[in-house]
């Protein structure tokens, strides 16, 4: 095992903004790559999480999947990043929370406009999807949340570097957005 | 329809701080208050039919949808509860087949639960179209649903299904015996309306509602104040869980109390008072209205009241289910016909109350006691009880002992003589002063009843070795969830936290950090609250907190963090959906560790 | 004019009939609130605005100045207090800045920069909101009301209607349109009235006015809601 710090990155119900940002910080990768390295994340296809130092989570909980990944990642997790609007307050996909799980599956694969063989999938793979979308604060203990939608590229900077030099970190007002 | 709603807004003078008692009276006609009715009655009283709507959306008894022709609140205290209130519901729904919280579906009767309905020493409770059904077990319940099947009018179901005991067990200085009519008036006027306000200042009588200000510094800040007008109020809206006297003031003493709001009237010069008298009580409204008649035939109220060249008028107004209305600016605004919301102070009443005139806000009890002090003098009154807790005070006792009921004691009386007094054995502990007061365990009956000591407004619920903690803190803490009148940020929101935060660590789901999460929040909720029911709806979690935190700590996990929520449960529509049941269809609450 | 009151230390001159909230504007403090707007009558419910007054917590907007009062203001237990309070709304509602239009001009968020709040901390309620798109130039998205109360005042002081009133109890209070459908265009409202600009969250937006201004480029992206609020309330 080397020295580095190990990150864990994943995106639940959401949709690799947050990961696209990240990699946003472009040439800061290289200063990066030689003081950290990766464990499960979409860049490494490492299938499952090892003890990490920091574990970045994009997306909120959506269903019974996003449970368990949270579950593994909080697990092997020194610190949990809650990363984004969706994993801090459900985001988007939270908007289906007014709207009943029936609804919902109807809509998809019942009623909805160019349904064809319209039934309900039940295949065991397919994770069952929970009634709301829930922030995972609601699900796990969470250390350090990164609003935005996306949080910059900088923030992630920001927040790696006071983390891997051994500061609290702290965003600065111009890094603040829920946006 | 429109016929009776033009009669009684004009029964009214069109006047909208009538409104109360207008809806009050098509929600009984019509078991709801329709769209068509509040468009009508926003063009005869020219009020907005949003202002209208935002009032029957505040009151628990005022509904937009109907009712059932019989419709039946059952009375959610923790003393209903601790009398097997829960599965007497359950029969209930059973016996008239439906579910409850419902009305059923030919429309005949709905049955919900309410808040306190002020019949703790005789629960389990409830009302039925408005009137108390007490004493409920399931032979009472077959009568009563006997009787809604077979669609008897309610005046002509047997009355001992009515019946309000007043259960006096300890009578003193005010109990004892009710003055004579007129008798306070007469001897105000023989001393001096001045001379008189000296001696309600040597007695020391403090408010009776529990917050215990002045009452004769009350009376002259008002009569100070530059106006025209001024307003006498007597607070019987008394909804705080475990408290009845009042109820029974104005049942046996209500000629007393009516005399005491007519001396205030008499030194602060006012000449309209007001009754508010809260919807639970609508069985006393037509005895207090005979008593206040007989007040007025003998010229003891009206015009040129015993011939002293005062004109004072009482009207009764009834409420329509809010707990908030006890607060006395919550109460002036729905005296005004608003939704109960408490204003910002200052202004006090004193200075801008009812119409924003200068009014005396007082209790029941206060006004019983004033009247007594105007005949004994201040110093008869100021002698009984101790240093800044003078006079005798009522409570009203339930829960676990044999004789709950009215008891009045002098200030100074220790918890346990009060105790031996009502038979209670074995006890765990006492919630004085009503969910909003304290909750003290078994090794503090030493404590007194006294504003320096333990203040009350007179609940005085006893719990003993048998009952949970918790059980009666949740209670408490989903009422002011309940009853938070939504107008400021901590406490619309806060008492919903506090209510899903105790939840989760009461149903098991509690680890680590919640307990700590629990009180961060009673005291964000308790310090930057409007008013007084978001300052003490943290008290049942907060005294307990202190008392029992071993129980807290005992019912939670050793692990880091569990949702607050049934995770199988967030499952189960898209599992029956799926119609799967393999173990991929269900999620472990906490993860295997 | 020598009579004073101190918050936090500071000497601020104020006159009789003065709130604290408005000596401490004219002073150049600034003390957080939302429900606060100088133009119209204080109503003292979001609470953002309470401070330590001899030592008892009273609301800023509602409460007059008296000679001599020692008031904390800036303190971090008011402060972190304050973000609970914030916290408070956004849980209670549906506030998903990403898709507003009005994020970056929304006091919500701007008051949430300053207290630097990044989460949520609350469980959500995640309450179901209607959205109010009838009227051709207005509309209502419930889910980001806070019950702050200025449509209702801005409609009865500023515009002489009644357009709004906030109804319900607890915490299911929602914000009711005066018209008989209950439909925003089927009441008197006007887009250039008073109570069509005041929301302090994006509850009640003007359409199609939307992205004139980028995100990332509004009012709290670039400056304090300290400094904003300031200006704007020292303008008049």
């Amino acid at each position: 095992m080397s020295d580095k710090i190990r990150i864990a990155t994943t995106s639940l119900a959401g949709c690799f903004g947050c990961h696209m940002s990240f990699l946003d910080i472009d040439e800061r990768l290289l200063k990066l790559a030689a003081l950290v390295e990766f464990d499960r994340s979409p860049i490494t296809d490492i299938e499952h999480c090892t003890n990490c130092d920091i574990g970045l989570i994009e997306g909120g909980v959506c269903n019974s999947e996003n449970v368990h990944v949270l579950r593994e990642f909080r697990k092997n997790c020194k610190l949990l990043v809650a990363v984004g609007a969706c994993s801090i307050n459900g985001g988007l996909p939270a908007m289906r929370n007014h709207i009943s799980v029936e609804d919902c599956l109807n809509e998809s694969y019942i009623d909805g406009i160019g349904v064809e063989n319209p039934q309900i999938p039940n295949d065991p793979e397919l994770p069952l999807l929970l009634d709301k979308v829930y922030p995972i604060h609601e699900i796990v203990k969470v250390d350090y949340y990164l609003p935005g939608c996306p949080p910059s590229a900088d923030v992630f900077w920001a927040f790696l570097t006071d983390v891997i030099e051994g500061r609290e970190p702290n965003l600065p007002y111009e890094l603040l957005h829920y946006d | 329809m429109k016929k009776f709603i033009q009669e009684l807004c004009e029964k009214n003078n069109f006047q909208s701080v009538h409104l109360l008692t207008i809806l009050r009276k098509i929600q009984t006609k019509y078991f709801f208050i329709s769209k068509e009715d509040i468009e009508i009655l926003s063009n005869l009283l020219k009020i907005e039919s949003t202002q209208i709507i935002s009032v029957v959306e505040f009151y628990s008894f005022f509904h937009l949808k109907p009712r059932g022709h019989y419709d039946i609140f059952l009375s959610d205290s923790i003393t209903d509860q601790m009398l097997g209130q829960q599965s007497l519901a359950n029969y209930f729904a059973k016996k008239l087949k439906l579910q409850l919280g419902q009305v059923r579906d030919d429309g005949l009767v709905s049955l919900a639960y309410t808040s306190c309905t002020g019949m703790c020493d005789q629960g389990p409770a409830g009302l039925i179209n408005g009137y108390p059904i007490t004493q409920l077990n399931k032979a009472r319940i077959n009568t009563i649903v006997n009787l809604i099947e077979t669609q008897t009018a309610i005046q002509d179901w047997p009355r001992s299904i009515f019946t309000v005991n007043d259960n006096i067990y300890k009578t003193d200085l005010l109990l004892h015996q009710e003055i004579t009519q007129g008798e306070a008036l007469k001897a105000t006027f023989n001393r001096g309306l001045i001379a008189t306000l000296d001696e309600l200042k040597q007695s020391g009588l403090r408010g009776r509602g529990g917050a215990g200000f002045n009452t004769a510094m009350k009376w002259q800040f008002c009569s100070e104040e530059q106006s025209s007008e001024r307003y006498v109020v007597c607070n019987a809206d008394e909804g705080e869980p475990g408290t009845f006297k009042d109820r029974v003031l104005l049942n046996k003493y209500a000629n007393q109390v009516f005399e005491g709001m007519t001396l205030c009237a008499a030194i602060i010069g006012a000449e309209q008072g007001f009754l508010y008298l809260r919807a639970e009580y609508l069985h006393l409204y037509s005895s207090l209205k005979v008593v206040l008649a007989d007040r007025y035939e003998k010229n003891l109220l009206g015009n040129n009241i015993l011939q002293k060249n005062i004109n004072f008028n009482i009207e009764i107004r009834l409420g329509a289910g809010a707990y908030i209305c006890g607060e006395e600016s919550a109460l002036i605004e729905s005296l005004e016909g608003k939704p109960g919301i408490p204003r910002n102070r200052p202004p006090y009443p004193v200075v801008e109350g009812y119409l924003n005139k200068p009014t005396v806000v007082n209790n029941v009890e206060t006004f019983l006691a004033a009247a007594k002090i105007a005949i004994i003098g201040g110093q008869a009154f100021a002698k009984i009880g101790i240093k800044k807790s003078t006079g005798t005070k009522l409570l009203s006792i339930s829960g676990d002992c044999e004789r709950a009921g009215i008891y009045e004691y002098p200030f100074g009386t220790t918890i346990r003589q009060i105790l031996d007094d009502c038979g209670a054995k074995n006890v765990l502990g006492v919630q004085v002063g009503g969910p909003s007061g304290t909750f003290i365990s078994n090794q503090e009956f030493d404590r007194r009843l006294a504003f320096e000591d333990l203040a009350t407004g007179g609940s005085f619920i006893i719990f003993n070795q048998q009952r949970h903690i918790l059980d009666l803190v949740k209670n408490f803490t989903h009422f002011f969830a309940h009853e938070s009148c939504g107008f400021c940020t901590p406490c619309r929101v806060g008492t919903s936290l506090l209510k899903k935060q105790l939840d989760k660590i009461v149903d098991g789901h509690g680890s680590a950090g919640d307990v700590v999460a629990l009180e961060e929040l009673c005291q964000l909720v308790k310090n930057y609250s409007h008013c007084g029911l978001g300052q003490t709806a943290a008290n049942p979690i907060l005294s307990t907190l202190q008392r029992y935190p071993e129980i807290y700590q005992s019912k939670l996990k050793a692990i880091s963090y569990e949702p607050g929520f049934d995770l199988n449960a967030s499952l189960a529509t898209a599992r029956q959906l799926a119609n799967r049941d393999d173990s991929g269809a269900y999620l472990a609450q906490v993860e295997d560790e | 004019m020598n009579k004073t009151i101190s918050i936090d230390g500071k000497t601020i001159p104020f006159k009789t009939g003065q709130t604290i909230i408005e000596a401490a504007t004219a002073a150049g403090v600034y003390i957080p609130h939302l429900c606060h707007n100088p133009d119209y009558k204080p109503h003292g419910s979001c609470k953002l605005c309470t401070v330590k007054i001899n030592g008892r917590n009273c609301s800023a907007c509602t409460f007059p100045a008296t000679e001599g009062q020692e008031i904390l203001n800036k303190t971090p237990e008011l402060e972190n207090d304050r973000r609970k309070i914030t916290q408070m709304l956004f849980v209670e509602g549906n506030h998903f800045c990403p898709s507003c239009e009005q994020s970056g001009n929304c006091q919500l968020q701007g008051l949430g920069y300053y207290l630097s709040m990044k989460d949520n901390h609350f469980p959500h309620f995640f309450a179901n909101r209607e959205l109010d798109a009838s009227h051709p130039e207005l509309l209502i998205d419930h889910n980001r009301c806070i019950f702050c109360n200025l449509c209702v005042r801005a409609s009865q002081q500023s515009d002489g209607k009644n357009v709004f009133v906030i109804s319900g109890r607890g915490i299911n209070k929602r914000l009711t349109v005066n018209s008989t459908t209950g439909k925003l265009k089927d009441s008197n409202i006007s887009v250039d009235d008073c109570a069509a600009q005041i929301c302090p969250t994006g509850a009640i937006l003007k359409k199609r006015t939307a992205y004139a201004v980028p995100i990332g480029q509004r009012l709290y992206d670039t400056k304090k809601i300290d400094e904003i609020a300031l200006e704007q309330e020292n303008k008049e």
